[in-house]
């Protein structure tokens, strides 16, 4: 056991969070309340190579580590929720089944540009009728003479107005269920593919949240993304590293309105003394923090796990269920230590909170992680 | 032929953080973070400028210090810099400015022959943990390079042969134009500095670490004995009484009240 982190990764956390201090956190309580995607500071992550870390550079990634990529959502996330999930979304579902299904063709032609940040990418699985259920997907994919036709939506696609490269799920025969989807990539600019409604969310406000149309899309054929039927196994292996960084995002959003409320109980006086100085609520603190540190050894282990190429779907399922968690019962009670101010928009706490919400929801429920842990627990 | 800039750079402690034990009157080190020293930022910044923007551009960032400076080092080669190099010996160690730049010319000296002739020094104006601003001039001084320093807008011919550059003043500034080889000091004003990025902080890193035989530096001129500044006492000046802000309805009332203070504290 070594829980030392590298030196990589000791200044990724440095550069991220000044990088997240001087370019996101000034930003944060605009953006929220405007709904406004950040494009500037995407670009300035792709220009500081944030969007490509976990990837070798023979693709044009950074060649660093899960950890590292894990430090880098959680200090985004620590000051601006919405701008971690950018971090997270792109390298996690777009980029990373790219790299791990695609053909050697698929992977020189789109991870470049992906990884550089010259373009966004995003993931479509979720549909109207199929969440949690992935398996009733009714997008169809059809082939046709040496061509693949899409016709159906998806709904809640993160980065989904900003991105130009999509991995998509589509049913290529419904009668074998699971086992009748495939993967695609999709280009922006892909006939009869078009971008839908943006929803108006609770939080994570200024992250691109849309539906997805396909209309008679064409495609070419070499855009299957791995084989015929492989789409279920594509979109679980996904959402197990995308579990990752969307723990890692809970994490930071958990870290960071704490932060915030050891500052404030420093200096708010009630009662002749500091906040800080309330035995009752130094006491809640140091559950907080020791929950955070715990979300903490989760996601790193299951970020660690993945680097080692171990089997890290059950390690990444508990860090997203407890990192989520964790994440709203600080927030719930940073804002509750704030009092009155707390649920203003003067202070982040607000705006954390409601950030909080979607990691116990997203790239799978807390229901669905404990449904992946109950498997590992008693399939065997 | 490559055109060599040296960045000659301090590990200091990050002095938004530090206290002054007050019996003892010297630095709480303890749990004070390193950084990278500020106005040595903005000398790397114009380097990695130069660099961005000219071909067979080398940037070679030098610093004197313990062992832990190679991650000072780390950070300039993150952001962008070829090399680092550390001069950490103990030997060396309890320098003042003089020794120090005994030191860091002999390490410049060595590198000139490892690594080919130097054509421009970058400095910080000064660090925030001495506040001296002398070994930068210093350094040029044993070099006969002529040197420009508080450097607040830098510009470069296209042929790397000119400089010109605005020296801060406090009434205004200077326009000087000098020629490479020379030697600048940079302050804060001069530019923005990048962050570290991925590439740097994952691609391979040459750090290298150079004692004081390596450096051949004659022992006589470098560490704590050789050095001719003694610190005679550093302690935390007593902080000044609240002032009194004088109030009235007319300037006569106003001074009236302050000639009345005076002379009641017998000043005049």
């Amino acid at each position: 056991m070594n829980f030392q982190l590298s030196k990589e990764q000791e200044f990724t956390r440095k550069m991220v969070r000044e990088f997240a201090t001087n370019e996101v956190e000034p930003l944060a309580a605009d953006i929220d309340k405007e709904h406004r995607f950040p494009e500037e500071t995407v670009a300035k992550m792709a220009n500081y190579g944030m969007l490509g870390i976990p990837f070798p550079t023979e693709y044009g990634g950074m060649g660093g580590d899960h950890i590292s990529y894990a430090i880098t959502v959680e200090e985004l996330s620590r000051v601006c929720a919405s701008t971690g999930v950018v971090c997270s979304a792109h390298t996690s579902l777009c980029c990373w089944p790219i790299f791990n299904w695609g053909n050697e063709e698929q992977r020189k032609k789109y991870l470049p540009d992906l990884l550089s940040g010259k373009k966004l990418g995003a993931f479509g699985l979720t549909e109207p009728n199929a969440g949690t259920d992935a398996s009733g997907q009714q997008t169809r994919a059809e082939k046709v003479g040496d061509k693949w036709v899409l016709n159906g939506a998806k709904v809640f696609i993160t980065n989904g107005g900003y991105a130009e490269v999509f991995v998509v799920m589509a049913m290529t025969d419904k009668s074998k269920g699971n086992h009748g989807i495939s993967a695609f990539i999709v280009e922006k600019s892909d006939k009869g593919f078009s971008i839908g409604k943006t929803e108006d969310k609770m939080g994570i406000c200024a992250s691109s949240t849309t539906e997805l149309i396909f209309q008679d899309c064409v495609i070419p054929e070499d855009r299957l993304l791995g084989n015929v039927g492989d789409g279920f196994k594509v979109a679980m292996s996904t959402l197990d590293g995308g579990r990752i960084g969307i723990a890692s995002q809970a994490l930071g959003i958990a870290q960071g309105a704490f932060d915030v409320t050891v500052d404030y109980m420093k200096s708010r006086k009630q009662f002749g003394k500091k906040l800080s100085q309330m035995q009752a609520l130094q006491f809640q603190m140091a559950d907080l923090k020791t929950k955070i540190e715990a979300a903490r050894l989760l996601v790193y282990r299951a970020a660690f796990m993945k680097d080692q190429h171990e089997n890290y779907s059950e390690a990444a399922a508990m860090a997203k269920l407890f990192a989520a968690e964790t994440a709203m019962e600080v927030t719930t009670k940073c804002v509750q230590y704030h009092g009155g101010y707390g649920y203003t928009k003067d202070y982040p706490v607000e705006r954390m909170m409601r950030d909080a919400k979607i990691t116990e929801i997203y790239e799978g429920t807390s229901e669905a992680q404990r449904m992946v842990i109950a498997a590992h627990t008693f399939k065997k | 032929m490559a055109f060599n800039i040296i960045v000659c750079a301090k590990q200091v402690p990050d002095t938004n953080e530090i206290r002054i034990n007050p019996e003892t009157g010297t630095l709480i080190r303890d749990g004070v973070p390193s950084i990278l020293n500020n106005d040595d930022n903005n000398a790397l910044e114009t380097a990695l400028e130069i660099k961005d923007k000219y071909d067979d551009v080398v940037v070679s960032v030098i610093s004197m210090g313990p062992p832990q400076a190679q991650d000072m080092l780390f950070e300039c080669v993150a952001k962008g810099a070829d090399r680092g190099i550390l001069i950490s010996d103990r030997a060396v160690g309890g320098s003042d400015t003089w020794a120090t730049s005994n030191a860091i010319e002999a390490g410049i000296k060595k590198f000139e022959k490892e690594f080919g002739k130097v054509n421009l020094i970058l400095a910080g104006r000064q660090a925030i943990d001495g506040d001296t601003a002398q070994v930068g001039p210093q350094i040029a001084e044993k070099f006969g390079l002529p040197q420009v320093t508080y450097v607040e807008e830098f510009k470069i011919s296209d042929d790397l042969k000119t400089v010109n550059v605005h020296r801060q003043m406090e009434d205004g500034y200077e326009e000087i134009e000098v020629k490479t080889p020379c030697m600048l000091t940079c302050i804060k004003e001069l530019n923005d500095p990048r962050y570290m990025n991925m590439k740097g902080i994952f691609g391979e890193k040459e750090i290298i670490i150079w004692n004081a035989k390596d450096i051949e530096v004659d022992l006589n001129k470098v560490g704590l004995e050789a050095s001719p500044t003694n610190v005679f006492r550093s302690f935390t000046p007593a902080p000044k009484g609240k002032g009194e802000i004088l109030e009235g309805d007319t300037e006569n009332q106003i001074a009236q009240k302050l000639m009345i203070g005076l002379k009641g504290k017998h000043v005049i």
